[in-house]
């Protein structure tokens, strides 16, 4: 079965979209958000009806920390631009939409494979997974076999052998890396609406559970005119709509 | 008859051979399967943890292999239960099996070696770089097709290097090793045509060029110790296959062809390798060259994405130029176009092809005086045209083909020379072209490669 999983959407709707609509044209048959629905974009709300939708089709989305502090703890302790953000998000969604987003869960678990925002030993005090360290934290902290993580908006594989020893790669957009049984493996997504590693294209992961696990970091071109018009538009801060053109 | 055991529906049959990281044996399953072989890992306590990862690796990188140059995958399974891997048997034997009729004659050494170049090439292109090129892991189909076997050091640019990051040292077979992987580089497709060079040499002159260390720090020693040359051990190797072998010995990869299917090209085509003084190279280097490479040995470093960059970045390209045609305009306008092809890649190549056409019933003319004259004065053509473009002899040949149809000429050349793009002229319109058909345009058809026809702009 192929699963697309999606992170860091940031209420970025052309991204959304577009990776929807590439994962389903490629045979997705199961989509599971990752977290930060919210935040940066100019489009909450829309991304938020999206996701519910899906969960209503048995889709897994979990909670991000720009969800939790669009309903709960406010913008404190984030830089500037995205606490600007989040006030201007939180102003804007639904007591539905507040409510799906209170009841997600921080972490799913499914065959082995273990779906979480941040750094998973710890998923509640959303740590970042940036290098090789953290990595370990997480891996040694779970049973899973395999754990998928967004939060950092660059992609990247770590893998954890027998020997102890800890693999770092930077997984190449389109090419599968089969996450063989026997070793512990740890997979970052890219963002999807707000991407930081230098390709403004959205990033998202496809999947394929068959007889070997297999993972595959996607790109997809999207309308990054229109999302950075409506951030302008919007009143959001002007460098939200800037990265996205450079990806940065 | 003994029990025999059963592993996902195969029956393991008799050992092949045991190896110092992994077991083969024959397996079996149904009736009509082709010859099918089982590798299975030895994971027993105390045995090289090497052997699991590299076992690893072999199973991440042979799904993503495919073509005539690799045993095709049949099955395997993981280490939950019993790793294994069940891959096509080759019948042919291993090229290990020739060492004791060495040396082989200066002809076979370079078919063979073109065939293993023709290999690695294919590896190339599909991002792995092999690691472990020796007489042991090159197998032959029976239809000639040399047959790399053992990813389990290889590397995959595409996928985490689990072989890298597991262990410090480089592992490989020491005879072969390229002074870059013994210094821990993993992804210079040029590696393995070191590798390859030692083969050659070995098989021409029934010696190892750097003996056989048995331990790393001797391995280092090629760094600045150049081996015997070839023609020193057997005068009766020519001049074209010592440059050819020393060029894939040299230790800064740069010096070396920059892909394997150079090197396929240089040995099918021995009259046009251009002869530098590696040719005529008599003895090794001198104590002060060689204490000067020691104290200030090469160094080499790991670039990210090395092998499909090194190999997009010297192609082969073939220009057929239509002399009897003889359109100056449309002859400059092919010039210009290769000329924009070679842009900035020092590593690129240009075949100038002609074809001389021959009747389908013909006598034999090989002896016949005309025509060898015209097959010189097409070459002296073939020269004239090419002279503009500046290149040096080592990225220009020139070849006079001899065929009925000159499509079909053009495309066989192209198959067998690894060619990654034909470059044409357009015939102008006239009479045989629509009786005929367009040669460029069956060539565009049928090409295993890119093809680009020029034509003059018409200003009409």
């Amino acid at each position: 079965m192929r699963i697309a999983l999606l992170a860091d959407i940031h209420g970025n709707l052309e991204a959304f979209r577009a990776c929807l609509e590439h994962a389903r044209a490629r045979g997705a048959e199961r989509l599971v958000l990752l977290g930060d629905l919210v935040g940066y974009g100019a489009d909450p709300g829309a991304v938020l009806d999206i996701a519910m939708e899906e969960v209503g089709r048995g889709a897994i989305a979990l909670l991000g920390n720009h969800d939790e502090a669009a309903i709960a703890t406010g913008g404190s302790g984030m830089n500037d631009m995205a606490a600007a953000a989040i006030a201007w998000t939180r102003a804007r969604l639904t007591q539905a939409q507040r409510d799906f987003i209170a009841d997600l869960p921080l972490t799913a678990e499914e065959e082995g494979r273990l779906y979480v925002h941040a750094e998973a030993s710890a998923p509640a005090r959303w740590r970042y997974v940036t290098d090789a360290d953290a990595a370990r934290r997480s891996m040694e902290a779970v049973h899973a076999h395999a754990t998928f993580c967004g939060h950092v908006h660059k992609p990247g594989l770590y893998s954890l052998g027998d020997t102890g020893k800890l693999v770092g790669f930077r997984p190449v957009a389109g090419a599968p890396v089969p996450l063989a049984r026997g070793r512990h493996w740890l997979a970052v997504l890219g963002a999807v609406g707000q991407p930081r590693d230098g390709d403004p294209s959205a990033c998202y992961m496809m999947l394929d559970t068959g007889a070997q696990l297999q993972a595959s970091w996607m790109r997809v071109p999207y309308d990054v005119t229109t999302a950075a018009a409506k951030i302008r538009a919007a009143g959001l801060p002007v460098g939200l709509a800037e990265r996205l053109f450079v990806g940065r | 008859m003994p029990h025999r055991r059963v592993i996902d529906g195969f029956t393991v049959c008799e050992t092949l051979h045991e190896g110092g990281m992994a077991v083969l044996y024959r397996v079996e399953r149904n009736p009509d399967d082709p010859p099918m072989l089982m590798k299975v890992p030895r994971l027993r306590e105390g045995e090289d943890p090497a052997a699991i990862v590299s076992f690893e690796m072999e199973q991440m990188i042979m799904p993503r292999l495919s073509g005539p140059h690799v045993p095709r995958l049949i099955a395997q399974g993981g280490f939950e239960a019993q790793p294994y891997i069940v891959m096509e048997r080759i019948e042919g034997q291993a090229l290990s099996s020739r060492l004791r009729d060495l040396p082989l004659p200066p002809e076979e050494v370079a078919s063979i070696g073109a065939a293993i170049a023709d290999a690695l090439d294919a590896l190339h292109h599909q991002h792995v770089v092999h690691l472990d090129v020796k007489p042991a892991n090159i197998l032959f189909r029976e239809t000639g097709e040399a047959v790399m076997i053992d990813f389990g050091l290889a590397h995959h640019e595409q996928l985490p290097d689990l072989m890298a990051e597991e262990f410090r040292l480089p592992y490989g077979t020491t005879p072969y090793m390229a002074p870059g992987q013994a210094l821990g580089v993993r992804n210079d497709p040029r590696s393995d045509l070191f590798a390859l060079g030692v083969v050659l040499y070995q098989l021409a002159t029934a010696d190892l060029p750097f003996g056989e260390p048995q331990h790393l720090k001797g391995v280092k020693a090629r760094l600045w110790r150049d081996p015997v040359p070839p023609r020193r051990r057997r005068s009766s190797i020519p001049p074209w296959l010592q440059e050819i072998i020393l060029r894939c010995l040299e230790v800064s990869p740069t010096k070396r062809h920059p892909t394997a299917a150079q090197l396929a090209f240089d040995l099918r085509h021995p009259e046009q390798v251009e002869l530098t003084e590696r040719a005529e190279k008599r003895s090794r280097d001198g104590y002060l060259t060689v204490l000067r490479r020691r104290l200030r040995p090469e160094t080499f470093e790991q670039r990210a994405f090395t092998t499909a960059r090194q190999v997009r970045s010297a192609p082969i390209i073939a220009v057929a130029i239509d002399i009897s045609a003889v359109d100056e305009g449309l002859a400059a306008a092919l010039r210009d176009q290769a000329l924009r092809m070679l842009g900035n890649r020092p590593g690129a190549r240009i075949a100038c092809l002609n074809v001389l056409k021959t009747a389908l019933l013909s006598i034999d003319t090989t002896l016949d005086e005309q025509g060898r004259n015209r097959h010189v004065q097409r070459l002296v053509e073939l020269q004239h045209w090419a002279r503009p473009l500046g290149l040096g002899e080592s990225r220009l040949t020139f070849h006079v083909l001899e065929s009925a149809d000159v499509a079909d000429a053009i495309l066989d050349y192209a198959r067998a020379n690894r060619v990654d793009h034909v470059v044409l002229g357009a015939r102008a319109e006239s009479l045989s072209r629509r009786l005929l058909g367009s040669v460029s345009g069956k060539v565009a058809a049928e090409a295993p490669c890119s093809v680009t026809v020029v034509r003059q702009r018409h200003t009409g």
